[in-house]
């Protein structure tokens, strides 16, 4: 018989191998998956994970890395905040949203002037239009003790719906022919978001996401809101005596991730996405929690992560065109890569024991 | 516009019918003490498995036969990770949520496009799947509140500390009724795929997890509660739908979100009334969310 015996604290060594084991048992996994669905499974698993780095096409996906890895690590690292304090916003893919169709009603209402301070404008409009609706399951819970959790799921699918509206609707391109969709923002050069650096992929997202892995760090290991975040997650009473409020902590968590999730949706429809449609919400909401747990709700762990997941993403794709492998193969791997993590997660808090007595 | 008010009535319990056996089997989890997020997972799982089933084999009764088994099996995942492995709860569900949805949208694509053999109708007009739903409200109700089973389930859930000192298996419940609940999400996503949509689109539950999660808030933890909410969701779509087909001047997009309004609209109506109501409790089972670990 095998007996758990609960850690004091959690184990520092465990806290980084777990990660990399989950990860590996997910490549295991998923190449039997791979052996039972008929492809090979050693190529499988080198076209998702090696070859968008090195393989032949490597120079076009490359680039990509960065372009998907900043939304996730953006949106992460507000998330992971939050998830610290026990406050579950998961529906950063509504705040997503729109932020983006905020920040891109400014640009469209401007249009066609051109002016330096117009992409700023835009980011901040991203950014409060994230926090504004990460803000209405915040305020539910303080005001009527609703579940953050169910609030901000509901307002992803409102989210989608608005965005619908207004691709069809109100932000329609007029010289549009009657398509949906709105005026293609990467041809308007003041509200384009562009590839900074020729050949890497780095827009304006990554460098925000970068800032953000910085600001979170500090934040959470420097500051004493984040002392008071990570009080508040593992001893909620002794926090409330200590004076930490918790309704401003459910504000702060759920506005702040509320808003890297828009300023995200903003760059992201200013720059690869380039207008507004029915399916601006690409996943990235959610695939964000598996990076936050995946990088142990640390800024740089998120980083690693972020990257690792933008990784599968681009695999996934490229293993659709060379080995025609299904399209939803990279969200089955991300789902049991958040299986694995948690599963092995029982060693970073207990001890494995034999049980002595029969 | 004439409006027939029993078939309107039927539309509305047709429309409740998949979100009634998910929060009904959500119910049962939640009564001891497991929060399981995984509703919708589990649910598009079933829509899947059913569907698959009961195109390969012409019989639509089979097909819920096996979204049952495909949602009790998946649902499993969950169960290990919570109560062997003692994973937060709200991640597993989440992760089960994420990982059912990609399954389905891998192994759904040779089913896209082809459709689903006719359901027979029961007495009344109405099918037999909605009868059978109709059905597990008392028979839920009674498990909960008049068997010794029932009795033990609740006590698991309302403190489990207390539940293994007296000498029941805590895990073993909460396992079982993991497996009731996803058995139940299972049939009723396999409502939406078999009965209503009659056909297999990728991300078909649209929310219906997270709704019949919600209705279990609403509810108050009670089987008939549970109706209700089913109910009050059901009314909100048809409505809905109506007001589309009568060419209302409101866009379409606008007036689908009303079941996502109307779920939070009562979250915050109940929950306030919860908050404020002088009575403590508020109805939620004491130990709901929190893993048990047997240190004696």
């Amino acid at each position: 018989m095998i007996l758990l015996v609960p850690r004091q604290t959690a184990s520092n060594g465990w806290q980084i191998a777990t990660p990399v084991m989950a990860v590996l048992a997910t490549m295991v996994t998923g190449g039997l998956l791979f052996a039972i669905m008929g492809y090979d499974p050693v190529a499988a698993i080198r076209t998702i994970f090696w070859d968008p780095l090195f393989g032949p096409a490597a120079s076009y996906s490359r680039p990509q890395l960065l372009i998907k890895a900043a939304p996730l690590i953006l949106i992460a690292s507000g998330l992971a905040i939050g998830f610290r304090a026990g406050i579950w916003n998961i529906g950063a893919e509504g705040q997503y949203i729109i932020g983006a169709l905020t920040g891109a009603a400014v640009a469209l209402a401007l249009y066609p002037l051109e002016a330096w301070w117009l992409f700023p404008l835009m980011v901040l409009a991203g950014l409060a239009g994230g926090w504004a609706w990460g803000m209405i399951p915040a305020m539910l819970r303080n005001w009527f003790g609703a579940s953050e959790i169910l609030v901000s799921l509901m307002l992803v699918y409102v989210a989608q719906r608005v965005a619908a509206w207004m691709a069809f609707g109100p932000m329609r391109n007029p010289e549009g022919m009657g398509f949906p969709g709105s005026r293609n923002l990467q041809q308007y050069p003041s509200a384009a978001n562009p590839e900074l650096i020729a050949g890497t992929g780095a827009h304006w997202g990554v460098v925000a996401a970068a800032l953000a892995v910085l600001a979170t760090w500090v934040l959470m290991s420097r500051h004493i809101r984040g002392f008071h975040i990570r009080a508040a997650g593992t001893a909620p009473r002794a926090a409330r005596f200590a004076g930490v409020s918790p309704t401003t902590l459910v504000a702060f968590c759920l506005g702040l991730s509320g808003a890297l999730a828009g300023a995200a949706g903003l760059f992201e429809v200013a720059g690869p996405a380039g207008q507004v449609t029915d399916k601006l919400g690409t996943g990235y909401g959610f695939t964000a929690i598996i990076v936050a747990f995946l990088g142990r709700l640390h800024p740089v762990g998120i980083l690693l992560a972020g990257l690792l997941l933008a990784l599968t993403y681009i695999g996934g794709e490229l293993a659709q065109l060379t080995m025609s492998l299904p399209a939803a193969t990279v969200q089955v791997f991300q789902g049991m890569l958040l299986f694995f993590l948690l599963g092995f997660d029982v060693l970073t808090r207990f001890r494995i024991r034999r049980r002595l007595r029969a | 516009m004439m409006i027939d008010p029993l078939s309107v009535f039927l539309l509305l319990i047709s429309a409740s019918t998949p979100i009634l056996f998910a929060a009904l089997g959500e119910l049962v989890a939640e009564r001891a003490g497991v929060l399981n997020l995984g509703v919708e997972g589990m649910m598009i799982t079933g829509a899947l498995a059913g569907f698959a089933a009961a195109y390969a084999t012409g019989n639509p009764f089979l097909g819920f036969l096996v979204a049952a088994l495909a949602g009790a099996v998946i649902s499993m995942l969950f169960a290990g990770l919570t109560q062997l492995f003692l994973a937060n709860q709200v991640a597993s569900g989440l992760a089960l949520t994420l990982f059912g949805l990609g399954l389905a949208a891998m192994f759904g694509k040779p089913f896209e496009g082809v459709k689903a053999p006719p359901m027979p109708t029961g007495p009344l007009r109405i099918n037999w799947i909605v009868w059978l739903g109709l059905i597990m409200v008392p028979l839920i109700w009674a498990f909960l509140n008049r068997s010794r089973a029932g009795l033990i389930l609740r006590g698991v859930g309302e403190n489990h500390e207390a539940a293994h000192a007296l000498g029941y298996n805590v895990r073993l419940t909460r396992t079982a009724a993991i497996a009731f609940g996803g058995a139940m999400a299972g049939v009723g996503g396999a409502y939406i795929s078999i009965a209503t949509v009659l056909q297999w689109t990728e991300g078909m539950t649209a929310g219906a997890g997270w709704i019949a999660l919600a209705i279990v808030v609403f509810s108050k933890w009670t089987a008939p509660g549970v109706l209700a909410g089913a109910w009050l969701f059901g009314g909100v779509t048809v409505l809905q739908l109506r007001l589309q087909a009568a060419g209302v001047a409101v866009p379409v997009q606008l007036l689908s979100m009303a079941p996502y309004l109307a779920t939070i609209l009562v979250l915050v109506i109940i929950s306030a009334r919860q908050k404020y109501s002088r009575r403590a409790g508020g109805g939620s089972p004491g130990s709901l969310g929190t893993n048990f670990h047997a240190l004696r």
